[in-house]
């Protein structure tokens, strides 16, 4: 059997040989070093790598010289949110090994199977190593200068043609902070608000739902604090594989109070077989299993009634539609048992403190944000919020997503939230210190620069769709990929169409990714070389809101450049573009104005600098660059499970990263906030409260806290968010310093907590103990979305047809410049769910992450996992005559999609459901791409990828694919 | 001195292959020889459980006993380790080993093996300490610049227990007073004959 990791020996000598050889020709590093025995002479004959690369890759085969002194520098882990410290010996600018960093609070010394495995991304044998354009479908290897030139004249070209809409500028999730917020303000320099990142296919949904309930769109708690809880669910989740470091955090909080640990999901998990208590639901009725909960608690008085009085809005609307779902309804759609879940319930209201934990089976979904807000109102309901050990723990996917989300690499909103209107556009432009108006001109109407932008989702339907149905100028027609894979979005036999439709498609990334290779593209394909964060400094925020500061490990190795420096060097080229066709429009100087410039590229500290004077809204302003060094220099100093400083030291009363809000000045040395919405605490000691975000009342009834307010207010109740004119109302504007009033009446004397450069308002605030944002009710009823109150919905391609009159999706409509269609393809359901009878959901695995080009590259990675596989149960298995290990056919209901992949028979899917990874690429609809990279950058693993079967389906809201549930057929290959 | 050992709590181990690739990355393992691995029962089933396996450094170890060139020899700190220019690559030692410890590199005509591989606990082989000799034979002399292997320390769970005997008994005894269960030291009767009473 190949495919089960259990046997690692399995799969050897079939790999073995296209990895030695390198089968799309190029020569291993690794095996030419020992053909020459290991000497320094000849290496040179490596036309690509300089001489000084080449001799230290005589010191890359790991022995360390343990005469000379050995340079330890700390930088974070690149893969999942958990935050872990890597610690790399370098010698001679080499990566020579990886010590366990104990001192982190976070891993302490451990990694996974990735984090141990980080050095060979860094010594990339099949990395892209110089920048590369298509010829009449050849690559040819280019300088980065002709390559930039050409790019950027290109864009222009489109610009001049179709506006500036019609470039989708793609980001990342491994930027770090710095790079997320650079490529956000480019986007808004270039004059699009088309600009995505991976959030928009991990957690969208959680941040729509959970910031649309109490304020924030972020995990409440942190990965250490689950050490204090007494119950904890894990739904729609397989942390030991996805964030296999927490579970470090997650067993001792079950050893040390004897908690619960209870795992919903329809998989039975690699986490599942640690838990306590195991649920097994059909897929795509989160909803139910969690009304089918508060069934239970509302009937049996189990719920906080007091922390829904003080601080919950409309938890009635709430209880009239949890009637509905009682034990035999709710084991009617989602096949639990009314017993089962009611044990849970009563654990979960009554053992506390209990916090809920959520990865992408709750978020991936056509429901996804109705189901972020019923899991939110759990927790309100029994008063798991804003304490130790509860929380709505969301397990975030990567190493900086959380980060590149805040700093608004999003189609919807500016860095920090800020959203697209008229003020934020303001407040970010008095930032960046131009004027509004020169940004106006830059888009191609005022209306386009409040209008959200194309999410990545559906980037192809954007260049294929005819141009009457899309509201922008023009189809897409260029677009610019930064660190992001091509394999993880849904319909991909339709982004292919749209890839080949494309005029320009640059990728810049450390690897040629599924992008460079799915379509069939004969020219106007580029590929820049970008190092990875370990090659770059910068912060990066964990899924818990820590900051955290990598130091670069070694320079950017081949002639890959940092993503500052490819934006700097892009920016320049874009003004010369423009100059030769007599284009008024600039870059480089405005953007990049404020910044330190050296060696081309801008420093990470200076970026920084001008967040901490912008993003106030979200409180990443007390960072500062000094201060987060501070704090992976005394990294021993914090507490495992409360994170803080310890008294004594410089760190003290620190809370480990500044975990954001950490509000003010960097002088005033806020601790930042650990625990979101914690009243317990004062304001500056990183206390808060619900954020009013949506009024002071609704239909008669206050939104503002009743009899609740954190440690120390001075207003001993409710209050809204603080303005000018508030502090005025309360008598208190005159203790702003003359300074700060001179700013804000010098800039039009109207501003509020979050657009106060001077930051006095916030100052006077939380000087009488009050958050700036306010004191407000978490909303139960969220009446400005599709469904202000969480309803079940069946999936798009649902095998229940029996259930879709009394559950459909919501009508067709319109989203994101673009039609959104919902009932129209559910009723297909109907003649589809014959046909293909399984539910196919997909996941992830712990040796790969994300669309897994780099990881796949990865020997150390990739020899763990060889095949592309379908968990398929035994009953379904036996019905197809299909057994362990042998190629089966999965097709899928459009597109006549179809994958070859491997059968792995399990139980660990229930019968009618299937399951795939989806890291996997390289390999279309059965065909072998391998030939398609460029010498020596094809992965060493390649299979198909789930998401050629995965079908139409998106979350109202945010354009959120549904991955998690569609219909399948397997049959033997 | 010591006596080092391995002991894997089964009830943390989550299967996360830490251990492997550690081991790999630390002292580049080629592709196909599998120091350590990841073994599961009941996989996919109530019950799965997960266990770290690599050459437990047995007491009175069965590998030397068949060695026909007796290149096994044991250190102070009674880890077992072999001399590669003495080995023949027979392959006797695969046979004997309980855990299936060793590797050869190479399986071609006439089963010629190569030289056996297997998990030196991190320190090395005859030759000098952290020579790069050694480094080329074995791997890294962890030990001899005192520190621990780099599975147990890399563990994502603290599963993976190393150290000496009694030490990682303690630590064990007292995880599993505290919580409340414990499947016991998997591998312990067989390697080291004896048991870990809690």
């Amino acid at each position: 059997m190949l495919i089960k990791r259990s046997e690692g020996r399995a799969a050897r000598q079939r790999l073995a040989a296209s990895y030695q050889g390198l089968s799309s020709g190029g020569l291993d590093r690794r095996s030419f070093l020992r053909q020459a025995g290991f000497a320094g002479a000849g290496l040179a004959a490596l036309g690509a790598v300089a001489p000084s690369r080449a001799r230290a890759a005589g010191a890359a085969t790991g022995v360390i010289n343990h005469a000379q002194p050995v340079q330890r520098i700390k930088n974070i882990c690149t893969h999942c949110s958990v935050g872990c410290t890597v610690t790399a010996e370098v010698q001679n600018g080499v990566w020579v090994g990886q010590e366990p960093t104990w001192e982190s609070p976070i891993n302490r010394g451990t990694h996974c199977a990735k984090g141990a495995a980080v050095r060979e991304l860094v010594h990339g044998d099949r990395r892209l190593k110089y920048p590369m354009k298509m010829v009449g479908g050849q690559w040819q290897r280019v300088s980065w200068d002709v390559a930039l030139n050409e790019i950027a004249d290109k864009l222009m070209a489109v610009r001049a043609e179709s506006g500036p809409d019609s470039v989708f500028w793609l980001g990342s999730a491994k930027f770090s902070n710095e790079g997320s917020y650079l490529y956000r303000k480019f986007a808004a320099f270039w004059g699009t608000n088309n600009v995505d990142h991976q959030a928009r296919i991990c957690h969208s949904t959680t941040v729509a739902g959970v910031a649309n309930t109490w304020g924030y769109g972020a995990m409440t708690n942190s990965y250490n604090d689950i050490r204090n809880s007494k119950t904890m669910i894990i739904m729609g989740g397989n942390p030991a594989e996805a964030h296999p470091v927490s579970l470090q955090h997650l067993l001792s909080g079950k050893e040390r109070n004897r908690a619960k640990m209870i795992v919903i999901d329809p998989r039975y998990t690699r986490t599942a077989a640690h838990a306590t208590e195991y649920v097994r639901i059909r897929p795509g009725t989160d909803i139910p299993v969690i009304w089918g909960m508060l069934h239970h608690i509302f009937a049996n008085g189990w719920e906080d009634k007091e922390f829904i009085r003080q601080r919950v809005y409309g938890m009635d609307e709430i209880r009239a539609e949890v009637a509905k779902w009682t034990p035999a309804e709710v084991e009617r759609v989602t096949g639990v048992p009314g017993a089962q879940l009611r044990a849970v319930a009563e654990a979960f209201a009554k053992e506390k403190p209990a916090t809920l934990i959520w990865c992408m089976g709750a978020t991936q979904k056509t429901v996804g944000t109705a189901n972020v807000r019923a899991f939110s109102i759990l927790l309100l309901a029994t008063g798991n919020v804003g304490a130790d050990g509860t929380g709505a723990n969301i397990f975030r996917g990567h190493c900086n997503v959380q980060g590149a989300t805040d700093f608004g690499l999003d189609v919807g909103t500016l860095p920090a939230y800020y959203g697209l209107e008229e003020g934020a556009w303001r407040h970010w432009s008095r930032v960046w210190g131009v004027s509004y108006d020169s940004m106006v001109e830059r888009f191609d109407s005022k209306q386009m620069m409040g209008a959200p932008g194309i999410p990545t989702t559906r980037y192809f339907d954007a260049v294929t769709l005819p141009k009457d149905q899309i509201q922008q100028r023009d189809r897409l027609k260029a677009m610019v990929v930064f660190g992001h894979g091509g394999n993880t979005v849904t319909r991909m036999p339709e982004a292919v169409k749209g890839l080949e439709a494309l005029d320009l498609l640059v990728v810049a990334d450390p690897h040629p990714t599924t992008f460079a290779v799915l379509a069939d593209r004969r020219e106007n394909t580029y590929l820049l070389p970008i190092c990875t964060q370990f090659e770059c400094d910068g912060s990066r925020t964990a899924s818990n809101r820590s900051l955290q500061w990598g130091h670069r490990v070694v320079a950017p190795i081949f002639e890959s450049k940092t993503d500052y420096e490819a934006m700097y060097r892009l920016a320049g080229a874009l003004d010369a573009a423009a100059e030769n066709r007599n284009m008024p429009v600039r870059f480089r100087e405005e953007m990049f104005k404020p910044y330190e410039i050296r060696d081309d590229a801008p420093t990470a500290e200076s970026i920084l600098r001008e967040i901490n004077r912008g993003s106030l809204s979200t409180g990443y302003t007390g960072q500062s660059p000094e201060r987060l060094k501070l704090h992976m220099e005394h990294q021993d100093k914090f507490d495992l499970v409360t994170l803080r400083g310890r008294e004594g030291t410089p760190v003290a009363g620190d809370f480990y990263g500044l975990p954001w809000p950490c509000w003010g000045k960097p002088e005033w040395k806020h601790p930042g906030s650990h625990i979101l919405y914690n009243t317990n605490l004062h304001v500056k000691d990183g206390g808060g409260t619900f954020r009013p975000r949506f009024g002071v009342e609704r239909n008669g009834v206050t939104l503002l806290a009743e009899g609740s307010w954190s440690e120390g207010s001075e207003i001993r109740d409710g209050y809204p968010e603080f303005t000018t004119a508030v502090l005025k109302r309360l008598g208190w504007y005159d203790e702003l310093t003359a300074e700060e009033k001179a700013w804000i009446e010098g800039n039009g004397g109207t501003f509020s907590w979050a657009t106060d450069l001077s930051f006095g308002i916030q100052r006077v605030a939380m000087e009488y103990g009050c958050v700036p944002y306010g004191n407000g009710k978490a909303r139960a009823v969220a009446w400005n979305l599709p469904d202000p109150v969480p309803v079940h919905r069946e999936p798009i391609y649902t095998p229940r047809v029996d259930l879709l009159a009394q559950y459909p999706t919501l009508p067709d409509r319109r989203g994101f410049r673009l039609p959104h269609l919902g009932v129209t393809v559910q009723n297909r359901s109907r003649e589809v769910a014959p046909n293909f009878p399984i539910i196919l959901t997909s996941g992830r695995l712990v040796e790969y992450e994300g669309g897994g080009e780099e990881t796949r590259s990865n020997k150390w990675l990739a020899e763990l996992q060889q095949d592309m596989f379908v968990e398929i149960n035994p009953a379904d298995a036996a019905a197809r005559n299909i057994r362990d290990g042998q190629w089966v056919m999965v097709s899928g209901p459009e597109n006549n999609s179809r994958a070859r992949v491997k059968a792995l028979v399990t139980e660990r899917v229930g019968p009618g459901v299937a399951f795939m990874p989806f890291h996997f690429a390289g390999w279309f609809m059965g065909t072998d791409q391998r030939a398609r990279y460029p010498q020596g950058t094809d992965p060493i693993v390649l299979g198909e990828s789930v998401n050629a079967i995965t079908t139409y389906g998106y979350d109202p809201v945010t354009f959120m694919q549904e991955t998690k549930v569609t219909l399948c057929q397997i049959s033997a290959a | 001195m010591a006596r080092m050992k391995f002991l894997c709590d089964s009830d943390r181990c989550i299967e996360c292959n830490a251990c492997v690739t550690a081991c790999k990355n630390e002292h580049e393992v080629p592709w196909g020889i599998n120091r350590r691995r990841v073994v599961t029962i009941n996989d996919g089933k109530p019950g799965e459980r997960s266990i770290s396996m690599a050459c437990m450094h047995c007491t009175d170890a069965p590998c030397a006993a068949v060695c026909p060139t007796s290149c096994f020899y044991t250190t102070a700190d009674a880890v077992v380790l072999h001399d590669k220019d003495t080995c023949i690559g027979c392959g006797y030692c695969f046979y004997a080993c309980p855990f299936g410890a060793p590797q050869y590199p190479r399986v071609g005509n006439f089963g010629s093996r190569g030289k056996m591989d297997k998990c030196t606990y991190c320190a090395g082989g005859p030759q000098a300490d952290n020579v790069s000799a050694e480094y080329v034979q074995y791997g890294a002399n962890r030990l001899a610049e005192g520190k621990l292997p780099i599975c147990a320390e890399m563990c994502s769970t603290k599963a993976l227990l190393a150290g000496d005997g009694e030490m990682i008994a303690t630590i064990y005894r007292e995880r599993v007073q505290k919580r409340g269960y414990g499947a016991g030291a998997w591998g312990w009767r067989t390697a080291y004959r004896e048991t870990l009473s809690v």
